[in-house]
């Protein structure tokens, strides 16, 4: 049946591109041999960074989704939804926003200094922990609080007429859920932070704060050492997949399912020490994602003045960037839309862009100069990366066309292509709309394979911000961030949009 | 002739066996106990599910191992039987062409007229009510025109007046075809009302085909259980 080709294709041109990469990665690597001490220290800091990210993301997530789950207060929907916000918020505007809270010069040392206190430094480990929780607090935050809604209203009501102490609440409803989420919920983080390149780049670097996927960058871009680069490649691929496994068997991991999440009459933490853990954990929390997306816009509003040609050329390279992997991601996405597509798909999590782009570098070079195919490098990668998600948004929607409409398909003896044209499209244009919005703006302000192969010619957008924010000209770097912002959420919002507008349901 | 030859389907719970004839152009109700398997009787029909063994023909040819698009057999479901974003002429127009090309617009406002819908190509089947969407996916089994019209409880939802207006209009559209009709229903007056005879469905056994009136003047004994 052609749907069947045609997903045999599109699992086949899948696996050719995530495997070919990593196949000249292992064939130019050559083995383990020369692991130098500095590697191991890269690889103990990526360890170490990504354990504490996802510790304090999970420690300080649960306190954040029990507030959201027994709590209701104005804006709660607001801030339930802005928990979904940083997945599609460029890293180096966050970046930038927390410099502007956190940095030499930010809000917090104006505060410390005012009191007589040191100085905090954001460079180094505690930068990229800052960071990585301020992406993923919100992550671990919805985890919790979806699992905290599923509980079943009764057991509140059970604990409430038995009028359970607090800690015997603790122990008998919130540890074992704890004990069932955060382990999946810590392990999913690990992963997501054991591959992230842009805050190592940004916030890291120095032999002490240095990922291995900022090294094997470092190893192409400075040191012009391809070997290590593709040993490093190996290195950061073992430690993914592992980890990748691991996070597998521990979660069950639902994406992003939740929409405003509704409040369950709930009868604990109505203590003045419960309501204000709550009041503090839901403050803290919003104040933490706010302030710095505040200050980015706050500081980007000058800039925008200062844009030159060069930051619009990037501009321009970046949407042709994320336009290009919307298309390829959501052609890749509609033929593998079922169970076994999901899980083939699944295992691009735990690939690094990084390595995916020194494979892709070592394939293209005996044939071409790869500094030319910076952007469609980049474009495709950016594709795979995203493929996961479009797939968890695309495939329960899919599978209920089908399941709706199978058997009057059959009876009607449709076509393939009226099928596909007549029923499976439209039927799919809102999940089609959200995936492909979430693709984009992950494309548009994505910083990383770029970096290895970009020449001065093809920069994007977020390379650009990086380019100005290492030439010190700090207004003209805000400036581009606040235009990356738009940017990345101008196209979330036009094709979410495109998908609703006119939807028959 | 509609024929199972030792017909077994797996079901949730043992099996359903099937060993009878029914004639072309007859219109029979499957009457019987919910779970019985009324609907997995139509659906073997139909091919939505394997027949475990035995032999399905239809006019001496064999069709138990074909795929639901090659049998000679058009089906109502209880719902869904129109896709609800496209307009009901694009619904019907799929009748005539499954490659979804451009339909003989005449012909479907033909259909429509029959079932007392024209005019209304246009619709959105949302905007029908429940009565509507019947006739319209009827005019469409109109359209197909397939010797074999299953009918799985379609109407089950409509009230008593509006359903026997559409049992009346099933058999104008059976007869024009000259198609045989098998109807699941769990109503004996729909059965009295609109069928030649009856197949009783209790007990794993869907039994050979009995007059609609001998039938219920004389009902078997699984069937007088069902009806307490």
């Amino acid at each position: 049946m052609a749907r069947r080709s045609f997903a045999i294709i599109a699992g086949l041109a899948l696996a050719a591109c995530t495997l070919g990469p990593i196949l000249a990665v292992l064939v130019r690597a050559g083995g383990f041999g020369q692991i130098s001490a500095a590697d191991w220290q890269a690889v103990r800091f990526t360890l170490v960074q990504a354990a504490l990210s996802a510790g304090f993301s999970v420690a300080c997530g649960w306190p954040v989704a029990r507030a959201l789950a027994r709590r209701r207060f104005p804006g709660r929907g607001l801030l339930v939804t802005l928990m979904g916000a940083p997945f599609i918020l460029p890293v180096i505007v966050a970046v930038m926003g927390l410099i502007a809270v956190f940095g030499q010069n930010g809000l917090v040392n104006a505060g410390l200094g005012a009191l007589g206190l040191p100085k905090l430094d954001i460079y180094g480990l505690h930068g990229v922990v800052l960071a990585h929780v301020f992406f993923n607090l919100p992550l671990a935050t919805r985890m919790m609080l979806q699992a905290e809604l599923a509980i079943p209203s009764e057991r509140f009501r059970l604990a409430a007429s038995l009028g359970l102490t607090p800690r015997a609440y603790f122990r008998l409803i919130e540890w074992p859920l704890i004990l069932r989420i955060a382990p999946g919920a810590f392990a999913v983080i690990f992963v997501i932070c054991l591959t992230s390149f842009a805050v190592a780049l940004t916030l890291g670097g120095g032999p002490r704060a240095t990922t291995v996927e900022l090294a094997i960058f470092q190893a192409m871009r400075f040191e012009f050492d391809l070997g290590r680069a593709a040993m490093l490649s190996l290195i950061q691929l073992a430690l993914a997949l592992s980890a990748g496994l691991v996070a597998l068997k521990l979660s069950r991991w639902d994406g992003f399912g939740l929409g405003r999440g509704r409040a369950v009459a709930r009868w604990d933490g109505r203590g003045r020490l419960g309501r204000s853990i709550d009041g503090l954990a839901v403050m803290l929390a919003a104040a933490f994602l706010l302030v710095p997306l505040g200050a980015v816009i706050w500081k980007g509003l000058p800039g925008l003045a200062l844009l030159g040609s060069d930051t619009a050329r990037a501009a321009l390279h970046s949407l042709m960037v994320a336009l290009g992997s919307t298309a390829l991601c959501l052609a890749w996405a509609l033929p593998l839309a079922t169970r076994r597509g999901e899980l083939w798909a699944l295992s691009a999590i735990a690939l690094s862009p990084l390595v995916l782009g020194a494979g892709l570098f070592l394939l293209l070079r005996p044939w071409v100069n790869p500094l030319d195919w910076a952007l469609p490098v980049t474009g495709l990668v950016n594709a795979l990366m995203a493929l996961p998600f479009a797939l968890r948004i695309l495939r329960p929607e899919a599978e209920a066309v089908t399941r709706d409409f199978g058997r009057l398909r059959a009876t009607l003896r449709l076509t393939s292509w009226a099928w596909f044209r007549l029923v499976w499209l439209p039927r799919l244009r809102r999940p089609l709309g959200f995936a492909g919005g979430l693709t984009a703006a992950l494309a548009m302000g994505d910083l990383g394979v770029i970096a290895l192969f970009a020449d001065p010619d093809r920069v994007t957008l977020p390379l650009q911000v990086y380019r100005l924010m290492g030439a010190y000209r700090m207004e003209a770097a805000a400036g581009a961030a606040l235009l990356l912002l738009m940017c990345s959420l101008a196209l979330f919002w036009l094709f979410d949009r495109g998908g609703r507008v006119g939807a028959d349901v | 002739m509609l024929t199972f030859d030792k017909v077994a389907v797996a079901m949730d719970q043992g099996a359903l066996n099937a060993d009878f004839s029914v004639q072309a152009g007859r219109r029979v109700a499957v009457l019987g106990p919910s779970g019985a398997g009324k609907s997995t009787l139509l659906d073997a029909v139909a091919g939505f599910r394997r027949i475990d063994s035995g032999a399905l023909s239809w006019a001496g040819t064999e069709i138990t191992q074909r795929a639901p698009e090659q049998r000679p057999v058009s089906i109502l479901f209880q719902d869904g039987n129109l896709f609800p974003h496209l307009s009901v002429a694009r619904n019907l127009g799929l009748a005539l062409r499954p490659d979804g090309g451009r339909a003989d617009a005449r012909k479907v406002e033909d259909a429509l007229e029959r079932v007392g819908l024209g005019g209304y190509g246009a619709r959105m089947p949302g905007t029908l009510s429940g009565g509507q969407q019947g006739r319209a996916a009827l005019a469409r089994v109109l359209l197909m025109a397939r010797p074999v019209i299953l009918l799985d409880e379609p109407f089950a939802a409509l009230g008593p007046a509006l359903k026997a207006e559409m049992l009346a209009l099933v058999s104008e559209v059976a007869d024009r075809l000259g198609a045989l009709v098998m109807m699941v229903t769990h109503d004996p007056r729909d059965a009295q009302r609109f069928a030649d005879d009856v197949v009783l469905v209790a007990e794993g056994v869907a039994q050979a085909p009995v007059a609609c009136d001998l039938f219920f003047a004389d009902p078997p004994k699984a069937f007088r259980a069902y009806l307490g």
